[in-house]
């Protein structure tokens, strides 16, 4: 079956959105371009972080820091919410069925504060063990890199509030819309930064 | 008590951080001296502000102000700041170049004009000023005020997004000025290598002031950059195929890419080091496994590209330049927009020659050298091809095409130097001597700096409705050109004689005859930047005489030219439809120029007035300046208040307002009666009072 | 259904297309779950349970990654080698160049440096 030509990365409203769906070949390929300029930022952290994996310092290392069962559940709810919210989109896509949106979008909010809730839990555990960013310049490197995807986790979520805020107020109108879809792109996007993470970090640190 | 409720106020902010502080504390001469050109520059800087905030309000410009400047998001308008800001730091930036080269020489033999860490300050400021706060609002200045226009669009993609890098810049700007006054700024150069700007070595608020500057004026970079990408590739009019482009807009998508990629790197490098100063973090610290080399390969795998930001908009500006001013099509055009791409991917490939002397393997400065030897091959073809554009042209020694010609001749002795640079072995020689120091300004002063102001003179009548004065116009282009070789020539001598850069005083006596002549350059410079601010004055004294109303002043060949000076805020009244490169010479050639529009006029939605940008101007600014000095209530509270800004502005709607069809058309009739009545003029009275910006164009005029 | 999706006018969208359209959409997003978590499960179990070598886990895990991303790519963000707009193809492939050259040229540049201290 043959697909016809997309406009922009990630889900495509379509011609039944058409005037939506004609904002979001500009809006979501901007945010496109940021999510790919996020990206370098990412890359540079990664880099950094494999330059200073070996500079412990004395310090606590990654075998005796990491807890690889925290990390499978996080890995799970995160793979778990960017299916969730990618059927949130289909949802609105077709039908403009908003009811079964929010529900998609909750849901996938609730996982991801599943993995903010386990992935802080990780972090008090490595501070208790000592494994504080001032201890060496391979903890710097780890505080640098994995919270900043937190951190990104915790933005998108605060922006799903204001979404739903937004549909709240205005409806399922072309605004929302689209920034359903750049949520989107920074969601799967944020998939991907973590499974950079798990493989080099904590796969690569408890092998 | 009063001690807690002081700090918690005013952070580490305290009396000793006012300018006149070195005086009290003088030892000798040199110190009493420098602290009286500190105070004097502060004064300065406080009294400016004074008389300009006592101006708006004597003459109630407040509300104008607010309405059709700070709050417009239009493209025009938004240029138009970017570049009244680069003017004004570079004014500062070049007098403080003069002041140093003045050290130079006073300071022979020990002593001169100013401490050593005033001379710190100075270097550190004058280059963060010149890239940050000079260059670059002054390249994203031209790209915004003309690319839309070339490609036939109303406005950028994302136009509040455009005042918010504005407002970024803006705010970055305002620190490193607040750091004139609270002092003292960075000695840790423009480049502020760890871990000289460690908290160990400098806990001072100089590196803070440099970071937080930097950052926000990279994030404002980050932001134009996808800005323009986005709108070249999405708002082009229909028929403006990539390669019906003017060079112009084909350079500033390289620059906007280049930004996109080469300012997080920067943005990395200022955000690590601040955890490494504010939480203790051990990224380029000398202990605990800290790695200060890992800063450098950061920092110039932004700086680098930097350089390519910096200049390929300029080449850009060359192109238009030599192809208006000779009546010529450009020569060898996809020869030339394959160049620039070469030369935008290759710009990351070559960074490790501003350390090849760190101490890696020869193997990897070799691959280096080599690369960076490759990026002299596209720019040469770029030269070949401005020459041929100009060979057998009508060339008109108009005020861009001195500074166009100077860049010739001045660029490649730069690109001579820059390939022997690019040999590992020869760099071993000269690095961190003058040598280098001649380099990168032989590269920038004539690559960058005449292309930003020749297209400054070619763009200004468009923008205002009349030329720029010409008399003074040569006076400053030939000033900067006599200026400038006087200035760093002798550099170059000087580098190889082995007079390290960044020196305050020195003892060798050979030195001083080389010195003198680079002060006496300065001086000439000097005066370069006075004749364009007497040009300007000038200008406007006789708007009436060099008034272009119809917006053709030059004989233009792309879409800008097409419209009223200045333009109409929608830019075009219809948007047209393109046929092939060089639209507008192609309409004017036909004789469609002032048609109407086959289609009729239609109602235009354009984008309404935000406050977001100057909202994050002031909070940007209180953010950093509270980061800088430890006022954390103030830092906190900038913070969440940009935060809540931008989440409520995802609640705006309504954010577009229509301009009725009949109120277009009048618009444009009006512009169509004025251009009949305007009689068509040939180029040889180009710069008399006949040319009202109504054009023959070129070929009609060698038949008749 | 090889039609364009951008000319045509909504109300010739049959209704019929929009939801086989629909189930596939749905089932992509499942099939990139599914394939995700084909390539995740076995990555945490062999350095779980030590099941390989080190090295070996770092070549399973890194080509695991690899894939996955390429899944993520293809599934969630809908993103293929055809069928795109030729900005979208640009700029994916230019950001895989720039990454490549800043990690692999800072990897490169910082390893030799300390190799030789």
């Amino acid at each position: 079956m043959s697909r016809a030509p997309t406009r922009h990365p990630g889900l495509n409203l379509g011609p039944s959105h058409q005037s939506a769906d004609d904002a979001a070949s500009v809006e979501v390929f901007g945010f496109w371009v940021f999510m790919m300029s996020d990206a370098v930022v990412f890359g540079l952290l990664f880099a950094t972080y494999a330059v200073m994996v070996g500079r412990t310092a004395g310090g606590p290392g990654p075998s005796e820091l990491y807890d690889l069962k925290s990390v499978f559940i996080e890995t799970l709810a995160l793979l778990t919410s960017s299916m969730t919210f990618g059927i949130g989109a289909t949802m609105m896509k077709h039908g403009n069925r908003a009811g079964w949106l929010v529900f998609w979008l909750v849901a996938s909010f609730a996982l991801a504060a599943l993995f903010l809730g386990f992935e802080l839990h990780d972090f008090v555990d490595m501070v208790h063990k000592g494994g504080v960013p001032q201890r060496s310049g391979y903890l710097s490197a780890f505080w640098a890199l994995v919270p900043l995807h937190g951190l990104h986790v915790t933005m998108a979520c605060i922006w799903m509030g204001a979404i739903l805020l937004q549909m709240a107020k205005y409806g399922l109108d072309d605004a929302v819309k689209t920034a359903v879809l750049r949520l989107g792109i920074l969601w799967h996007f944020l998939d991907i930064v973590w499974i950079a993470i798990f493989t080099v970090v904590y796969v690569g640190g408890l092998a | 008590m009063w001690h807690a409720l002081r700090l918690f106020l005013f952070g580490r902010l305290g009396l000793d951080n006012m300018p006149f502080d070195e005086i009290l504390k003088a030892h000798d001469t040199t110190d009493l001296i420098s602290g009286c050109i500190g105070t004097f520059a502060a004064a300065l800087a406080v009294g400016g502000a004074l008389v300009t905030l006592w101006l708006m309000t004597r003459y109630r410009l407040w509300g104008k102000f607010w309405s059709n400047w700070a709050t417009s998001v239009d493209h025009k308008k938004i240029g138009i700041m970017y570049i009244a800001l680069a003017w004004i730091m570079m004014l500062r930036a070049l007098i403080e170049a003069a002041i140093m080269r003045g050290q130079q020489v006073a300071g022979y033999g020990g002593g001169g004009m100013l401490s050593g860490d005033h001379f710190g300050q100075l270097f550190s400021t004058h280059g963060t000023i010149m890239i940050f706060f000079m260059a670059m609002p002054f390249l994203t200045g031209l790209i915004n005020f003309v690319v839309p226009m070339q490609i036939g669009a109303r406005d950028v993609s994302f136009p509040t997004l455009n005042s918010v890098s504005l407002g970024l810049t803006v705010a970055g700007a305002l620190l490193i000025m607040v750091s004139l006054v609270l002092q003292p700024f960075s000695t840790g150069g423009w480049s502020g290598y760890p871990p000289f700007t460690e908290a160990r070595y400098n806990p001072g608020p100089g590196p803070d002031y440099w970071i937080w500057a930097v950052t926000l004026s990279s994030l404002g970079s980050t932001f134009t950059g996808m800005n323009f990408a986005v709108t070249i590739y999405k708002e082009r009019a229909p028929g403006m195929k990539l390669m019906r482009m003017p060079l112009f807009t084909w350079t500033a998508l390289c620059t906007a890419i280049l930004m996109i990629f080469a300012m997080p790197p920067l943005t990395v490098a200022t955000a690590l080091l601040a955890l490494d100063r504010y939480a203790g973090f051990h990224f380029f610290t000398n202990t605990a496994g800290g790695d200060m080399m890992n800063y450098a390969n950061l920092f110039w795998l932004f700086g680098h590209p930097e350089v390519y930001i910096l200049i390929l908009p300029s080449f850009g500006v060359y192109s238009e330049v030599f192809s208006t001013f000779s009546g010529k099509t450009l020569y060898g055009y996809s020869s030339l927009v394959i160049a620039t791409m070469c030369i935008a991917v290759l710009s990351f490939t070559v960074w490790v020659h501003h350390f090849f002397t760190m101490g890696q393997g020869a193997d990897l400065n070799a691959a280096f050298g080599i690369a960076t030897m490759l990026i002299g091959v596209p720019t040469g073809v770029k030269i070949y091809d401005w020459m041929l554009t100009m060979f057998r042209g009508r060339v008109r020694m108009t005020v861009p095409i001195v500074y166009g010609v100077g860049f010739l001749f001045l660029f490649c002795v730069g690109g001579m130097s820059g390939i022997l640079l690019a040999n590992p072995s020869i760099d071993y020689q000269v690095h961190n001597t003058l040598f280098l120091v001649a380099h990168f300004h032989n590269m920038l002063i004539p690559g960058l700096l005449f292309g930003l102001i020749a297209g400054y003179t070619m763009w200004f009548p468009k923008a205002f409705g009349f030329r720029l004065d010409d008399r003074w116009g040569y006076r400053a282009a030939w000033g900067w050109i006599i200026g400038f070789m006087m200035a760093f020539f002798p550099l170059y001598v000087l580098g190889l004689m082995g007079m390290p850069r960044r020196t305050v005083s020195f003892l060798e006596p050979a030195y001083l005859p080389w010195t003198i002549i680079a002060l006496l350059g300065a001086f000439v410079v000097l005066f370069a930047l006075f004749s364009l601010f007497m040009q300007l004055w000038v200008s406007i004294k006789n708007r009436e005489a060099l008034a272009v109303p119809v917006g053709d002043p030059w004989d233009g060949r792309s879409l800008e030219w097409s419209m009223s000076a200045p333009p109409p805020e929608y830019n075009f009244p219809v948007i047209p439809e393109v046929k092939g490169r060089d639209a507008f010479m192609t309409l004017k050639e036909a004789g469609d120029d002032l048609g109407e529009p086959e289609g009729g006029f239609k109602d235009i939605t354009m984008p309404a007035n935000s406050a977001l940008g100057p909202f994050l101007c002031v909070t940007g600014t209180a953010t950093a300046f509270g980061l800088v000095w430890y006022i954390w209530w103030l830092a906190l509270l900038g913070a969440a208040a940009s935060f809540l800004a931008v989440v409520l502005r995802g609640f705006a709607r309504n954010t577009e307002r229509t301009i009725p069809a009949a109120e277009v058309r009048r618009s444009w009739e009006r512009w169509r009666d004025r251009a009949m009545s305007a009689p068509r003029v040939p180029r040889a009275d180009e710069l008399t009072d006949a040319n009202r910006g109504h054009a023959v164009p070129a070929k009609q005029e060698i038949v008749a | 259904m090889s039609r364009s999706r951008i000319d045509l006018p909504p109300e010739s969208d049959p209704a019929a297309t929009h939801t086989s359209e629909a189930r596939e959409e749905r089932r992509n997003y499942y099939l990139g779950y599914v394939l995700a978590l084909v390539l995740t499960l076995p990555v945490f179990a062999i350095t779980g349970f030590h099941l390989l070598p080190t090295k070996e886990i770092y070549w399973v895990a890194g080509a695991a990654a690899l894939v996955q991303m390429v899944v993520h790519f293809r599934y969630f963000l809908n993103i293929r080698f055809k069928g795109q707009t030729r900005e979208d193809l640009h700029l994916i492939l230019f950001t895989t160049l720039i990454l490549g050259l800043m990690v692999g040229g800072t990897i490169w540049i910082l390893f030799n440096l300390a190799g030789r201290m």
